[in-house]
């Protein structure tokens, strides 16, 4: 069992929504509420220590609803194990969510492209700008509503 | 100085570098804000080679994504199969045969040292030492040929198929592996001798470019790149695949974080790459011949002299073509140590023949967004040595 359940099941437990174990890999969802303090929790705690974040993907689960989602994929150095968190977007029009730039640097991007693609804003984010596609670029190319030719 | 005069006026300077400039390795832009010639602030723009990867994935079967996957980091080519072939069987569930995750890895570091090859002339071209380009431009030249000799192709093999290999290796090719092998250490002394100590390629490299251990984690580096800051890690001993763990190699370390450490790193690690060629080469002969492709006809496509004799393999084969693999409902993150860092692929599927969502983790991405951290303050023509010292590729930066 993966330290992270444990500890998201004791100190966040009306967060946590559901665990899967897949394949050898754990993929927990929360509330998307207090995403920021799980993070920390996470990163900080000695017995999770998941100090690095590997990547944020933006899902788009169009036709269910809640439509939006997001994915952290973290790593810890120290139990050289892996963890996924997801969490799912209450608003399917606007879609919000707490930046975690402040827990890892490395968010930045990975927001911004999340944020670029999907449409999805990170509340707090320093610098919400497109990223991949030209700045004056009208929507978002991700959505599973948008044609893959023929803009 | 007459005082009596007001002070000359001063005032930061905008200045675009790129996206067409041979140093920025591809169409990169790098908005930078100048006092002079010190670098107030670095934004890079990129984009330019977006061709949208992660959304033509959600359209096409899992096999007809992976000459899509060879164009992320196209220097290192099988690597990214590699990675993707990798998620697609632990979704599936399928176990590759031994002698196909030895040739496997061998491609790997193989590919890992025509990449830093490719890395080292650039880099120190880019910092004028233009001899290190030719010779290590040889040394890539017959990496090339290698996969030349596998499949075809050389820059985009595409050798590597989900559930195993495209054919056995070609006759001939244990012997110009193993030459390679031999011969690659004293070619190395030859990069070593032009740049190590020489005093010009240190002062330019030594403090440049600087990240702590713990910065470098918590700007999500990886790979030489964090191991250039002293982070002992490496996904090939840590959590290794494809049998990785059966070989023994070495994870070098550097001190300081600068892009000398970096340099040191890569350098060894071109060596601990070709050691591991050297044992996968043994392992490979030790395995059956021809026991190439997971037994699972599902996901396996059959032989090619089958497809043309036999009817029950001609449909297969067309199954697997057309309708697509089938993987179950399910999602996995799956990682490799790319020559770059971690390559990852968090592969969601809803039992469908396409990924519902296929999001690439490039290391190139990664790095390229401390950017600014490593260059303010500094002179301008440090951002020179820290793009070089990134080893970013644009077209896995942009995916």
């Amino acid at each position: 069992m993966n330290a992270a359940v444990e500890m998201l099941q004791t100190k966040f437990a009306d967060e946590v929504v559901e665990v899967v174990e897949f394949r050898g890999e754990t993929q927990i969802t929360v509330k998307p509420g207090r995403i920021k303090d799980i993070c920390l929790a996470l990163r900080d705690d000695p017995e999770t220590s998941f100090k690095y974040l590997s990547a944020i993907a933006g899902m788009d689960y169009l036709p269910q609803s809640p439509r939006f989602g997001v994915v952290y994929h973290l790593y810890s150095h120290k139990k050289k194990n892996r963890v996924a968190l997801k969490t799912l977007l209450k608003d399917d029009v606007a879609p919000a969510i707490d930046s975690v730039v402040s827990v890892w640097s490395t968010a930045n991007w990975h927001e911004r492209e999340a944020y670029d693609l999907l449409g999805i804003r990170f509340k707090g984010h320093p610098d919400l700008r497109r990223i991949l596609m030209p700045a004056n670029w009208v929507g978002h190319p991700l959505r599973k509503d948008y044609p893959l030719k023929g803009m | 100085m007459d005082i009596t005069q007001p002070m000359p006026r001063t005032e930061t300077m905008l200045l675009n570098l790129g996206p067409q400039h041979p140093s920025t390795h591809g169409v990169l832009r790098v908005l930078l804000e100048l006092d002079g010639e010190l670098i107030v602030s670095a934004d890079p723009d990129i984009g330019y080679l977006h061709r949208g990867i992660e959304k033509l994935c959600e359209y096409r079967t899992l096999h007809k994504c992976m000459p899509l996957m060879n164009r992320l980091d196209y220097l290192a080519g099988e690597q990214n199969n590699f990675g993707f072939c990798l998620a697609v069987e632990k979704l599936l569930g399928v176990e590759v045969p031994k002698r196909a995750q030895y040739i496997r890895v061998m491609i790997a570091e193989f590919t890992r040292i025509a990449s830093h090859l490719f890395w080292l002339g650039t880099h120190g071209h880019d910092l004028g030492a233009m001899t290190p380009l030719f010779y290590a431009f040889r040394e890539r030249e017959k990496i090339m040929d290698l996969c030349e000799m596998v499949s075809g192709a050389r820059m985009f093999p595409l050798y590597f198929r989900i559930g195993g290999l495209a054919a056995d290796l070609p006759e001939g090719f244990m012997r110009a592996a193993g030459d390679f092998v031999k011969s690659f250490p004293r070619r190395w002394k030859d990069y070593d001798t032009l740049l190590t100590q020489n005093e010009i390629w240190k002062e330019r490299t030594v403090g440049v470019g600087v990240m702590n251990a713990e910065e470098a984690l918590d700007w999500g580096w990886s790979g030489p790149m964090a191991r250039g800051s002293g982070v002992d890690w490496d996904l090939r001993r840590d959590n290794p695949y494809s049998s990785y763990e059966e070989f023994d190699f070495e994870v070098p370390l550097g001190k300081n974080g600068d892009t000398y450490d970096r340099y040191l790193v890569r350098m060894q690690e071109m060596l601990q790459a070709n050691r591991i060629v050297e044992q996968a080469l043994k392992k490979i002969e030790e395995t059956e011949p021809g026991d190439i492709k997971a037994k699972d006809p599902k996901v396996s496509l059959p032989p090619k002299d089958k497809v043309y004799t036999d009817i029950a393999a001609l449909i297969n084969h067309f199954l697997i073509i057309q309708d697509g693999i089938r993987p179950p409902q399910g999602e996995v993150y799956q990682c490799i140590e790319a020559p770059k860092g971690e390559m990852g692929f968090y592969l969601v599927s809803d039992g469908g023949p396409q990924a519902f969502r296929l999001k690439i983790r490039g290391p190139s991405f990664v790095v390229l967004a401390a950017t600014d951290k490593l260059c303010r303050g500094r002179l301008l023509s440090d951002l020179i040595a820290v793009i070089g010292t990134m080893d970013i590729v644009l077209a896995d930066v942009d995916r």
